[in-house]
């Protein structure tokens, strides 16, 4: 009756040479026409367990938009998708291990059984030296709703910062990746 | 708003290890914190539908690109995207890049002494049709070597990288040849703890894509995690 299941395809590092292949025009800009909300930097340093930044990591972030609501057939919150603002965005880290998005804040979003999750990004981290990538979060330090996070809340408390993002300037957000070491950042087992 | 219905976990085996010392890159850039369990929500179960940009025909032809033709060996790469379920995953981007004939990258950092070719940029990109199915074409990279342990080869491999339905389906891997005499030596192929599924990422010839007097072909199908509950009709 039921069919046998089939074996994933294994991950494989992304490597060194990606540069000219994955990243595309404006694929750090998350606004591609009038979008709604506020509009933010996110920013920040990818360091390895030596502390020297990684010139070479592709960031991704996949979020919501400003009113909380994913564009995707999955969502079937009440609420439109804004034509000015896409959810996906790119960025390869620069030589000095520096990414930047700009994008809108997001809304919360519905989490498990009847919770809110805060305001935040899906972030993943791929690059050389690493087999497969990395999932990480990324939220905002002036929220509300993150005291009771449905996510933020099966981490330990003392490494809840790795995943919080700080004000750094009027609309600019900073948070660091640390893959390795002190302060190493929060990964999920996803 | 109901639960959503989660996504498979990894397949013990099939997924390799952040920490895998023979790959001596990892050493630094492998988290040594335990992981935290996440539990697929609304923002992992979605994703962005179509990847990025439009794409044209001409980027799943990496032969076409330039004025002349590129050096090598020219193949047909094909192959159907599933998952665990054996559904296939329809109308999403699959970038791909690799080296040229004579293993070497376009990419600045690359300073292997092998030369480049004026007609070969090595990047792609293709959506996948409503069956799931992708096609490209291009010319056979080359081996090449690396600074891993001494005298290190990298086998002859495309790199690459899938969306699907769902951004916790997100799947970057490397496609292999088979027969190739430097997989027993290599770290990356053989970080796949399984040696099964480790040869999920060995593309198979394919005669029947083969085009007479013009092109040889390679199939590789490529699976990525399926729904852990299926929907009552099925
Ligand atoms: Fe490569």
């Amino acid at each position: 009756m039921s069919k046998q299941r089939l074996g994933q395809t294994p991950s494989q590092t992304v490597g060194p040479f990606f540069h000219y292949a994955l990243p595309y025009e404006n694929d750090s800009n998350l606004i591609v026409g009038d979008a709604q909300g506020q509009r933010i930097v996110v920013e920040g340093k990818v360091t390895d367990g030596n502390g020297d930044p990684v010139p070479d990591v592709m960031i991704e972030i996949w979020q919501a938009n400003a009113t909380g609501k994913y564009d995707h057939p999955e969502d079937t919150q009440n609420k439109p998708v804004d034509p000015g603002f896409h959810g996906f965005g790119r960025c390869a880290t620069d030589k000095d291990g520096i990414f930047r998005f700009n994008t809108v804040k997001p809304g919360a979003v519905p989490g498990p059984g009847n919770s809110l999750q805060a305001p935040h990004l899906v972030t993943f981290v791929f690059g050389r030296g690493m087999l497969k990538q990395l999932l990480t979060r990324i939220y905002f330090e002036d929220e509300a709703h993150n005291a009771d996070d449905p996510v933020l809340n099966l981490v330990p408390e003392a490494r809840r910062p790795t995943l919080v993002a700080r004000k750094a300037g009027a609309s600019t957000y900073r948070l660091d990746i640390v893959l390795q070491g002190e302060g190493e950042t929060v990964f999920f087992d996803y | 708003m109901a639960d959503v219905i989660g996504y498979n976990r990894e397949e013990k085996g099939a997924q390799p290890p952040s920490l895998y010392l023979p790959y001596k890159s990892t050493e630094f850039r492998a988290p040594k914190q335990p992981l935290v369990i996440l539990p697929h929500t609304l923002s992992e179960v979605t994703g962005p539908v179509y990847g990025h940009g439009r794409v044209l025909p001409i980027d799943a032809d990496l032969t076409k690109q330039h004025a002349g033709e590129p050096l090598g060996e020219r193949i047909i790469v094909s192959g159907k995207l599933l998952d665990e379920n054996g559904r296939p995953v329809p109308h999403t981007l699959v970038e791909v890049w690799q080296c040229n004939a004579a293993g070497r990258y376009i990419h600045a950092r690359d300073q292997h002494p092998a030369p480049l070719d004026p007609n070969f940029s090595g990047a792609g990109r293709v959506v996948t049709d409503a069956e799931g199915n992708y096609k490209f074409t291009t010319i056979k990279p080359g081996a090449y070597p690396w600074r891993n342990q001494p005298n290190a080869w990298r086998p002859a491999h495309i790199h690459f990288s899938m969306f699907g339905p769902s951004f916790i389906n997100r799947l970057v891997t490397q496609m292999y040849f088979p027969g190739d005499p430097l997989f027993f030596q290599d770290p990356i192929f053989q970080g796949i703890p399984d040696e099964k599924a480790r040869e999920r990422m060995i593309s198979r010839f394919d005669l029947d894509n083969t085009i007479p007097e013009w092109a040889l072909a390679y199939r590789f199908d490529i699976v990525l995690r399926g729904r852990n509950a299926t929907p009552m009709e099925d």
